[in-house]
């Protein structure tokens, strides 16, 4: 039964109901993982999908992160289209033979014979007391590889829109949920019916006094700190990176030329970052535009502390943000 | 009974012509020979169907060849021209015929083991009658992937064929400096797949008996593990012996030659009143075929610079 689109639904259920429609559009596409059918069923998101389609379309696995991927490559390359799901992308980690060695470069190696469908979805786990290994943001870690996409959602309509891109495309995709509120939760409406999102950055809010680059749950930093913003008559324009790779640089090069300011904010580390690669790419080709130089919010170069004392002060803020055009303009 | 030789011969003629290439210093890459090693690719195909799908490792070659694999494309791949079963992109340890079903080889040791399962995860799914088999080494085995596979595919009961073929060493190192024991498949049976060690997988009518037995097994989506004694003759890469590094014993390269799958199909095939004239001719039509394969490689273009950022998808 159709859902009633005028009603608002969450950044979680838009991504539950683009695994749904996948699964209803192609018998193909199958989601396997840890956990998938059990009673939390990935922060309810695969839930509906498990009732639906059951164990042989949804598949609770070992822990065997590395082999899963395997196994999801094996059957792309047979024509499925796998979704592996990993509850925290750290444990992407031990999948890193799989995804980088063999995922981004079959495709490559064949000549473009094979081609490798293969969605991964995991998630920033984000909670305080989550720690080294269960809350970190690995987005630039991922996308430094050629051969693999790399998307995060920073709304619900990207939520289901971008998980639909990647489970289409026949290259291999990770995409990375932000499990933190107010991004997780937060209400938007979102269409009922099938639909992608491009392979593009987006425009979120237009301005013309600084651009602003946010990636993931920086953007809901962003959008708070532009209320703030435009009371004092700074209107700075917002735009959402969505894609790591393919890296959709030439609206932020137009939108450079424009404002003369680039602010970037990251959910990950500084060093070696999706954050530097902007602010390099920026320099190569819009330098003569800038009027200051670049800056950039992201994490401090040190692993997540699981403390709640020490937690809040780990991660961008909207505070930031604000402080940092205020400090630009 | 020919057949299997012929397959042998064939494998062994081809890559007796790549050590001529390597020591004309034609190859640009380090290619593994499988010589020595013939009679276990040649025995587990020939238990299978055309439409079961394999997936081997950077020792290739025989794999390749065995399931039917195109003679052209893989010498025009080896010489990283564009005419290659990867247009040049994947060279000697990424030789694939996706047509005759060999899916892909990957030199990541115990990674393509991975992909076996998933392609019978695949065609359980599907409801196909196809099996998957991977190929790889004893070294293989050390890596916690090749568990993982043997573990989901038992539990889920994937039609899919393991075949370890053990030739003791992993590049240089002796499986007992690797290993508790030599034995592979009494450390897998514990994992609810049948198994079974092959002492002489040189002895190719042996490796055929066993695997259509496995073969029929793993048809009944039992997955099976085999494990092929054999020897490799050459270096660990590259064309020449490499007796003279003194990692392994020449009197251990002995006993292996003794055993020489060519020479035990001979014996058969003298008992059975096979006269020698048959292999002679089969050596005139392989050589023929090696012949065109070779001056195809060799006048076949270069990839064109294009190439270089061609297919990279992302």
């Amino acid at each position: 039964m159709a859902r009633d689109d005028r009603k608002p639904i969450t950044y979680k259920d838009a991504a539950t109901e683009a695994l749904l429609q996948a699964m209803e559009k192609d018998e193909k596409v199958f989601l396997m993982g840890e956990g998938v059918d059990n009673i939390t069923g990935v922060y309810g998101q695969v839930l509906p999908a498990y009732k639906k389609f059951g164990p042989s379309r949804v598949i609770d696995t070992p822990l065997s992160e590395n082999g899963l991927t395997g196994f999801a490559i094996g059957a792309a390359l047979d024509g499925m289209r796998p979704v592996l799901i990993h509850q925290r992308n750290d444990f992407m980690l031990l999948a890193m033979d799989q995804m980088m060695n063999q995922a981004a470069n079959l495709r490559y190696a064949s000549g473009g014979h094979h081609k490798v469908p293969l969605t991964i979805l995991s998630f920033v786990a984000r909670r305080p007391g989550e720690g080294i290994q269960h809350s970190h943001s690995l987005q630039s870690v991922f996308a430094h590889f050629p051969g693999i996409k790399v998307g995060m959602p920073a709304s619900a309509v990207d939520a289901k829109g971008m998980l639909l891109s990647a489970i289409f495309d026949d290259d291999p995709v990770i995409i990375l949920e932000h499990r933190h509120n107010p991004l997780f939760e937060k209400k938007e409406f979102v269409p009922e019916g099938y639909y992608e999102t491009p392979f593009t950055s987006n425009i979120v809010v237009s301005g013309q006094d600084i651009t602003i680059v946010t990636v993931s749950i920086t953007l809901v930093n962003a959008l708070e700190a532009n209320t703030g913003l435009n009371v004092k008559g700074i209107f700075p324009e917002i735009i959402d990176l969505r894609w790591l790779r393919p890296l959709d640089i030439y609206p932020i090069i137009q939108s450079v030329k424009k404002t003369g300011k680039l602010l970037v904010v990251d959910t990950g580390w500084k060093s070696c970052s999706i954050s530097s690669e902007i602010v390099a790419l920026i320099s190569e080709k819009a330098f003569s535009f800038l009027e200051s130089p670049p800056r950039r919010i992201t994490l401090p170069d040190a692993p997540c502390p699981a403390s709640q004392f020490l937690e809040p002060f780990y991660h961008p803020t909207t505070e930031a943000v604000i402080q940092v055009v205020e400090e630009m303009i | 009974m020919k057949k299997l030789y012929y397959e042998m011969l064939r494998i062994r003629l081809v890559e007796e012509k790549l050590t001529d290439w390597c020591n004309a210093g034609l190859i640009k890459a380090p290619v593994h020979l499988s010589i020595g090693q013939e009679a276990v690719a040649v025995g587990v195909m020939a238990a299978l169907k055309p439409q079961d799908k394999i997936v081997s490792t950077h020792r290739c070659h025989g794999h390749y060849l065995a399931k039917g694999g195109d003679l052209k494309k893989m010498m025009a791949e080896i010489l990283g021209k564009a005419t290659g079963c990867c247009k040049g992109k994947g060279g000697t340890m990424h030789l694939f015929d996706d047509g005759v079903g060999h899916v892909i080889s990957a030199p990541l040791v115990s990674a393509s083991i991975s992909f076996a399962v998933g392609l019978a995860l695949s065609f359980k799914m599907k409801g196909e009658d196809k099996i998957a088999v991977a190929f790889f080494g004893d070294g293989a085995v050390e890596e916690g992937i090749f568990w993982e596979s043997l573990n989901f595919a038992s539990v889920h009961h994937l039609p899919v064929l393991f075949v370890c073929e053990n030739n003791l060493y992993a590049t240089h190192s002796h499986i007992l400096q690797r290993q508790p024991s030599e034995n592979i498949a009494e450390r897998v049976r514990p994992h609810g797949v049948n198994i079974c060690r092959i002492n002489d997988a040189n002895n190719v009518l042996r490796v055929v008996e066993v695997a259509t037995s496995m073969v029929d097994l793993v048809r009944k989506n039992q997955p099976c593990f085999i494990e092929a004694c054999t020897y490799r003759l050459r270096e660990h890469w590259g064309a020449g012996e490499d007796w003279h590094l003194g990692y392994r014993s020449r009197e251990e390269g002995e006993k292996w030659i003794a055993k020489c799958p060519f020479k035990q199909l001979q014996k058969v095939f003298d008992e059975e009143g096979i006269p020698r004239s048959e292999i002679e001719k089969m050596e005139k039509f392989i050589k023929k075929e090696i012949d065109e394969a070779v001056e195809f490689a060799l006048k076949s273009p270069l990839p064109s610079r294009k190439e270089l950022l061609s297919e990279v998808g992302g």
